[in-house]
């Protein structure tokens, strides 16, 4: 990719209400995207590799687990600098973000909620420093948006639990030390187990061939009577609100991240709108392009006062589910048709591996799809304003 | 090893540039600052490694007004132990030094170490002027700084070569591109600036000795002409016949 000359828009001033530390936090990860980031994604993206090597960065910036308490590996941070991180990620790669958003809100935010105090200590410090890759299995190949459909299940054998069933889709598969499964008990209520690669029976194999989200492993985890510990069952909340409330942090990540891929695709497009000549006059002369760029700039300042007040509430211990998912709908969905504009200003060049553009639009394919599709979240709003539910037809 | 390194904040590269009060003043609205990357890149990484590996400790030092205090917290989040502001809008080169060396003549440093420059105004006053005051040698765009014991091996770059000096502890050194590699803060660093002094001392009785007449921007960059790859004699003709250089 040619040098990465990314400028943040900030058309409302949104900074005048940042701490000090906000700032600081989000421009020392923006620097570290620009500097270790930038140059090797498109590479990593066209050979569709997960750049591994960058989780030990990651953990630096705090990005493994930011509102996780430091006693435990986290760093502590309020909602705001975990939105903010996140969005950094996003705007060098939604696969960076992707793990980490796994790692943190999926993965240690069961492992410490849902825990008791020896499984955060035997799992979150080493998910914190990077050392291990956690990754999360809630999706299977007959139940994604219904995952309380779910057919892998557990039996309890006296002194170990017995996994059987299958998850897809699973982000980090390949590569995960760790993976939280959710999976049934005999009386089908749901529960959260810590399974660890080495397991007899426990498989991840790779998803090939994607179009989206190239920089991020996908695979599948494969469970052929798996003797789990019983101490990897955590205890201390099952039934399906459980691997809810972690998508809610997830999503909350997602609705600040796609921001910055969003930002990104902006910053390309309106550089490359004053650059480009055509019919002898730059391109940003022209009204259909100012139409698509000041459309872009209106929709990424309102996404931005979306996420900053959504932070506020999630500080306060306030943000419902409901409001989450309008977040993550809009947002993604924001980000999305911003990509596409910009790949149409950017002409020819908006294919190619030099700007980020394509590559973002891609991996929002995927971001508008997990973590509950776009309709789904429609459907979560729709229910929560008239009080019937649509998702059964 | 006790290091004082001096840091300003400059505009972003990316800043517009504008004046505001006649021409006479910089026009800071929208304007992002950060610490000038000699200060921040090279001397003070320089100071961090020298006293990770010899002991001692590092102290920054900016004078400038509480607006600065976020570009100070990010020099205690890179490393540096504490962090001294001297709450006065600095005018010109030589308030800044008279300032800073009357702190360093209270506190006693074994070395100071500024940028070679400081990239809005490119004065590169400062450190000289330091060492004028505290009447310590001044070892100007340093590429190296080496310590054993209380003797400093520098090395600068000179047309066509290097120069390599030696110096004794106390002295005071302009850092260039060389000194170390640009370090970025982590979230431990971050968050132990949370808890690092930031101490703000008022400034001792100093009389300007300058004052700004005006700012001049440079001239707008002429319209670029586009000539085809494959008419040289075109460009030639250009060259020759409009803009006259060849
Ligand atoms: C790259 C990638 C990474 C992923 N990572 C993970 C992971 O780490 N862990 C994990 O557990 N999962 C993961 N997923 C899975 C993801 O969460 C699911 O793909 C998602 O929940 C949708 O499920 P599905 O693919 O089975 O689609 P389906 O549920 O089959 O949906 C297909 C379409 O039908 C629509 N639809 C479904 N039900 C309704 C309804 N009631 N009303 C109206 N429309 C409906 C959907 O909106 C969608 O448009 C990942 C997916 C991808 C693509």
């Amino acid at each position: 990719m040619a040098s990465d000359r990314f400028q943040a828009p900030d058309y409302y001033h949104l900074d005048d209400l940042l701490t000090e530390e906000h700032k600081l936090i989000r421009d020392t990860v923006r620097e570290w995207v620009k500097k270790d980031v930038s140059p090797i994604i498109e590479d990593a993206a066209q050979k569709g590799e997960y750049p591994i090597h960058l989780n030990k960065g990651i953990a630096a910036l705090g990005g493994f687990g930011p509102y996780i308490p430091t006693e435990y590996g986290g760093a502590g941070l309020d909602q705001i600098s975990y939105g903010l991180i996140m969005q950094e990620f996003e705007r060098g790669d939604s696969g960076l973000r992707s793990a980490a958003s796994v790692q943190s809100s999926l993965v240690m935010y069961p492992i410490y909620n849902y825990g008791n105090e020896a499984q955060r200590m035997k799992y979150l410090p080493k998910l914190a420093s990077g050392d291990w890759v956690g990754s999360f299995g809630l999706t299977e190949p007959d139940h994604g948006s219904n995952p309380s459909g779910m057919i892998t299940n557990y039996k309890d054998m006296g002194d170990h639990y017995l996994l059987n069933g299958a998850k897809m889709w699973i982000t980090n598969s390949p590569i995960c030390d760790v993976a939280v499964v959710w999976a049934k008990n005999e009386e089908g209520r749901i529960h959260g187990l810590v399974v660890e690669r080495g397991m007899e029976g426990f498989t991840t194999p790779e998803t090939h061939g994607k179009w989206s989200l190239r920089a991020s492993r996908t695979g599948e985890l494969v469970f052929d009577n798996v003797k789990v510990p019983k101490e990897n069952l955590l205890p201390n909340k099952s039934g399906l609100g459980a691997p809810l409330g972690c998508l809610d942090s997830a999503r909350y990540g997602i609705a600040w991240g796609v921001i910055g891929a969003a930002m990104d695709c902006y910053d390309s497009a309106l550089r490359y709108a004053q650059e480009r000549i055509q019919f002898g006059k730059p391109i940003a002369a022209f009204q259909l392009t100012q139409k698509k760029l000041a459309e872009m700039i209106t929709e990424i300042t309102k996404a931005q006062l979306l996420t900053y007040r959504l932070g506020q509430l999630k500080n306060e211990g306030r943000a419902t589910t409901q409001q989450i998912s309008m977040a993550k709908r809009n947002n993604v969905d924001m980000a999305l048709n911003i990509a596409r504009e910009a790949r149409q200003i950017h002409g020819g060049m908006g294919i190619i591996g030099e700007y980020p553009i394509m590559r973002h639009m891609m991996n929002l394919e995927s971001v508008i799809t997990y973590e509950g599709t776009h309709d789904i979240h429609l459907l979560i709003t729709g229910m929560d304003v008239t009080g019937h539910s649509a998702f059964k037809g | 090893m006790k290091i004082l390194v001096c840091i300003s904040k400059a505009p972003d590269t990316t800043s517009k540039i504008a004046f505001t009060d006649s021409n006479t003043a910089f026009d800071t609205t929208g304007v992002q600052f950060i610490i000038n990357p000699y200060d921040e890149w090279y001397a003070l990484v320089r100071g961090l490694e020298l006293k990770e590996a010899n002991g001692g400790s590092v102290t920054v030092l900016n004078v400038g007004g509480a607006d600065n205090d976020p570009t100070i917290r990010k020099a205690l989040a890179i490393g540096a132990d504490s962090a001294i502001r001297i709450n006065m809008e600095p005018k010109d080169a030589l308030g800044v030094a008279k300032q800073i060396s009357d702190y360093a003549k209270e506190n006693g440093f074994d070395m100071i170490l500024c940028g070679k420059e400081t990239i809005d105004y490119n004065g590169s006053q400062v450190g000289g002027m330091i060492a004028g005051y505290l009447d310590q040698p001044f070892i100007s765009n340093a590429s190296k700084l080496d310590m054993d014991g209380n003797t400093a091996t520098i090395e600068r770059d000179i047309q066509g070569g290097k120069e390599v000096i030696q110096v004794d502890t106390p002295f005071v050194l302009s850092a260039a591109k060389g000194m170390s590699e640009p370090r970025i803060p982590n979230m431990r660093g971050i968050m132990a600036a949370r808890s690092k002094a930031l101490v703000v001392v008022e400034p001792g009785a100093f009389e300007d000795t300058t004052e700004i007449a005006e700012y001049i921007l440079p001239a707008a960059k002429g319209a670029c002409r586009m000539v085809s790859a494959d008419n040289p004699a075109e460009l030639l003709d250009l060259l020759r016949n409009e803009a006259k250089i060849i």
